[in-house]
């Protein structure tokens, strides 16, 4: 709430909801600001409501409740070609009947810039994105990863301050991916341009973003930097979504400031840190990070609880070896240790301790 | 060993497979099945298509040039006649009147003469009833010869006693019948097989060259087509007359073989005969046309075996013997009908582009479940019968149809005013539209379907107007499937035939229908076929120039 009176948002949702079928939200009560320059990724599982919300920001869809504003004034009235927001589109959508030259002169034609003014523009553009040997070829002559550098580039060829990219990697190999990747921040911060990017892929969202808004069933779950999201989700879909998560439920006996008591279904006790849990009695998912479990309990705290395991699975993937434990009648509980000279390496069968430290053990709403 | 192979394979001469056998005559041998079984699956809509569809194609082309019944009918008449000079404005010799009189005895006993009369009509009116009636006139010549002959010798008018004569004695002159039995083969188009059981002996064919001919004519006729015995038969006019021909030049004085003496009574009585030449025959007693040089100069044009004469006609041209030469406006139609087809089919292509635009766009934008609705609609017209369809365009279009009422009730058109819609070209245009309109909006709406909407909404996001968009990025898009649509419904309109028939009163027929009427009512089949060559050739030129200027690449179906 107290986001919305923020008069320097340069982009900003207020109380949003759409609905396309008049009985269903897709986006329900939507608050969101920004300021100028930020990098913002919405992330979420497919049907959140991401890419709806981007949609309403580009002006593609109508709002069915609520304003959005850009730079202070209201656009749900503005049909999107006066928006003067550049788009990357999923699938590029570059004219496939016009070469990359005129598919980044379109932008400026419309605007009815003189001839020398838009060379100079497409030139600029083009370079950029290390494409000016390129401005002769049609779209279907250019790689994946070419066509995507001619539609950032396109986006970008008429200065727009918002820029809206709707998954604009998906289609890209792994490692053409993560060069991207690097690109189109390294471009966003050096431009000063306001981002907001849609993806699905939650690596995307934490190496690129200022920001992550993760989107679930039409809310943001939750809107952080990447590493307070990684490190302290507010919630247990957030915890679930964001990284590899390991999970035990069970019923809060004991709340006392930063720490909370839990009893596990199966009956052992673990301290954790309570985060929207609230009483006593009520049920709980406690959330560990798989790289955060020590078996080695010279690096625990005094007096930390340990917890038996059995191992079910080793598997070595280089740089760390992820084993998966039962672990108090969970069989997909995970634990990641560095591949360091001196570590261990487990047996499928063997019975170990492990342990955690408390502020790393979070315990979330059920 | 595959080591082997393969260093021997990678060093000189061709690769080998791993039997030692070149890698190329093994791929063969592998894919020789795969490919007969290929062609086994579509031999039999191959054979289906080359029976059906190249064949007659193949087989009208051919008609447009073909001309063999001139020279067929009247062999030796188009023999003779190549030697006359037709600017000398007379009448051709004697020689070619003799063959004149023989070929058409001949082509008047095989009833063949009425169908020469129908062709040689095409260039030059009243040739059919010359011809028919020249046919009936020749019996004449040959009765009054007969009449004087029996009267020297009455064994004359005897079968048995002709073919007597004719057989002879010694050497018979096979050549001469099987000539005949090929000409008159020729001319039927039977194959006429079998034995006449007559050959004429060789003295006798040297002696009476033309009375040979016409009994051997006589010979093959009653014996292979009449099926009937020849030494039984009373012989045709025709020899008579070649006899009184003969007979006026050859010298029988020495001739000993059977029936010598009654040769030698005629010959001697030969002034009995009341002889004329056969030039003067045709002139006096057949019909006076026959001394006319045009009629001759018509069948000398015509009677080369293969002639430009009927593609010159479908171009309002002639053939004549001083070349070609335009045809008198008054016969001048096929000129205009190409370009009056050629227009309408555009005007139709152009209606159907601004109807069906709009349509395909909605069937490929609209949700499924109304696009479906819509799809039906666009379907519905294959349902109906195409004639039912036309015909409900003259209920709507005629003057005192459904439109005019409506006009007439709203006050806009006066009651003795109403609007002629129909039998004209507006009412061609508007029923042929409407008929090939799905042929428009199927290929675009296809290709419309495949045009993502993010190229729209790309356009949009960099600032173009709703119109830019469409113009600049959605229609060039489209233009594939304008192409395709055309090219259908252009190529199905310039072909049309049955609703220019029926809604297009005399202004608004295309040239189909007079090929049509070619076809079915003059019988000109040759000029239907060089009209129907010319249209294809116009839609393959057409075809062509749209490859060129366009590009057929950018023809897209779906």
């Amino acid at each position: 709430m107290a986001e919305t009176s923020d008069s320097g948002a340069f982009v900003a949702f207020e109380r949003v909801q759409k609905s396309y079928d008049g009985e269903t939200l897709v986006v329900k009560d939507l608050n969101l600001t920004m300021p100028k320059g930020e990098f913002l990724t919405m992330l979420g599982p497919s049907g959140s409501g991401k890419t709806t919300c981007l949609m309403m920001l580009a002006g593609f869809e109508t709002a069915t409740y609520g304003e959005i504003k850009l730079a202070g004034q209201p656009i749900n009235n503005i049909p999107p070609h006066k928006r003067g927001i550049g788009m990357v589109f999923q699938n590029y959508a570059l004219f496939p009947h016009m070469t990359v030259a005129e598919n980044l002169s379109f932008p400026l034609e419309v605007r009815k810039m003189s001839k020398s003014a838009r060379e100079a523009k497409i030139k600029r553009a083009l370079g950029m994105v290390q494409m000016g040997a390129f401005a002769g070829r049609r779209p279907a002559q250019l790689s994946g990863g070419q066509q995507q550098r001619i539609a950032l580039a396109r986006a970008l060829v008429f200065e727009p301050e918002l820029v809206l990219m709707d998954e604009p990697l998906g289609a890209l190999d792994k490692q053409l991916r993560e060069h991207m990747q690097f690109e189109i921040t390294r471009l966003a911060h050096d431009l000063g341009i306001t981002t907001v990017y849609v993806t699905h892929d939650q690596t995307e969202a934490l190496t690129m973003s200022d920001r992550v808004a993760v989107f679930n069933d039409g809310r943001i779950q939750q809107l952080a930097p990447p590493d307070q999201l990684y490190e302290e989700p507010e919630n247990s879909f957030v915890a679930q979504f964001i990284g590899e998560n390991n999970t035990l439920e069970g019923v809060i006996k004991s709340i006392s400031g930063n720490t909370c008591e839990v009893q596990l279904d199966g009956g052992e006790v673990i301290s954790a840190r309570p985060v929207n849990v609230t009483e006593v009695g009520q049920r709980t998912r406690v959330s560990i990070r798989p790289e955060r479990v020590e078996m080695d309990k010279s690096r625990l705290q005094e007096g930390a609880h340990t917890l038996k395991a059995e191992v079910l699975e080793f598997v070595y993937m280089g740089d760390i070896f992820r084993t998966r434990l039962r672990v108090a009648g969970n069989t997909d509980f995970v634990m990641k240790t560095r591949n360091a000279p001196d570590q261990v390496r487990l047996q499928k069968g063997q019975q170990i301790e492990i342990g955690w430290l408390p502020d790393d053990c979070r315990a979330l709403d059920a | 060993m595959s080591h082997t192979t393969d260093t021997a394979g990678a060093g000189a001469g061709p690769m080998l497979a791993a039997d030692g056998t070149p890698l190329k005559r093994s791929l063969n041998r592998a894919l020789r099945r795969q490919k007969l079984r290929a062609l086994m699956l579509i031999a039999p809509l191959l054979l289906f298509v080359l029976l059906t569809f190249i064949a007659p194609i193949a087989d009208m082309l051919f008609r447009s040039v073909e001309n063999q019944i001139v020279s067929d009918t009247l062999p030796e008449t188009v023999e003779t006649l190549s030697d006359w000079d037709h600017t000398t404005q007379a009448p051709p010799s004697e020689t070619v009147y003799e063959a004149l009189y023989f070929d058409m005895f001949v082509a008047a006993e095989a009833k063949e003469h009425t169908r020469l009369g129908g062709r040689l009509n095409y260039e030059m009116s009243g040739l059919s009833s010359l011809i028919r009636s020249s046919g009936r006139s020749l019996d004449d010549l040959g009765d009054d010869y007969l009449d004087a002959l029996e009267a020297i010798d009455p064994a004359w008018g005897e079968g048995a006693f002709w073919f007597e004569l004719m057989s002879g004695e010694g050497e018979a002159a096979e050549e001469v019948i099987t000539a005949r039995r090929r000409a008159v083969a020729q001319m039927t188009g039977d194959r006429l097989g079998g034995d006449t059981g007559f050959a004429p002996s060789a003295e006798i064919a040297a002696l009476l060259p033309r009375t040979t001919r016409a009994y051997s004519d006589f010979a093959v006729f009653t014996a292979l087509v009449d099926g009937d015995v020849v030494a039984e038969e009373d012989p045709w006019e025709s020899v008579y007359v070649g006899l009184a021909l003969d007979l006026q030049q050859a010298d029988v004085s020495g001739y000993a073989g059977p029936g010598g003496d009654a040769l030698r009574a005629a010959q001697a009585d030969l002034d009995s005969l009341p002889l004329m030449p056969l030039s003067q025959f045709f002139d006096e007693e057949v019909d006076a046309d026959w001394n006319d040089p045009e009629v001759w100069a018509v069948i000398q044009t015509y009677s080369p075996r293969y002639t430009t004469g009927y593609f010159l006609n479908a171009v309002d041209l002639q053939l004549t013997p001083d070349g070609v030469a335009t045809r008198p406006e008054r016969e001048s139609i096929y000129i205009m009908l190409f370009k009056r087809t050629l227009f309408m089919s555009l005007t139709i292509t152009l209606s159907c582009i601004l109807l069906g635009y709009p349509v395909a766009w909605l069937l490929a934008n609209l949700p499924s479940s109304k696009a479906n609705l819509l799809m039906i609609l666009v379907l519905l017209p294959f349902w109906t019968s195409l004639l039912v369809r036309t015909s409900a365009w003259k209920v709507m279009l005629q003057q005192q149809g459904v439109i005019n009422d409506v006009l007439v009730w709203l006050g806009l058109v006066a009651d003795n005013d109403r609007l002629v819609m129909i039998n004209n070209q507006f009412g061609t245009i508007v029923a042929m539209t409407h008929i090939l309109l799905p042929f428009m909006i199927l290929p675009l709406y296809s290709v419309m379907q495949g045009i993502p909407p993010s190229y729209l909404r790309a356009a949009k996001s960099l600032g173009a107007t709703n119109w830019t968009a469409f113009w600049r990025v959605y229609f060039p898009q489209s233009v594939p499937g304008i192409g395709a649509g055309s090219i259908l419904v252009f190529i199905l309109a310039i072909g049309y035939y049955i609703t220019p028939e029926i809604v297009g009163g005399t202004t608004g027929t295309f040239i189909s229908n007079r090929i049509a009427y070619h076809i079915s009512s003059s019988l000109n089949w040759g000029l239907a076929a060089a009209l129907g060559a010319i249209l294809l050739a116009v839609v393959l030129l057409l075809y062509w120039a749209y490859d060129r200027i366009v590009g057929i690449d950018n023809v897209k179906l779906g």
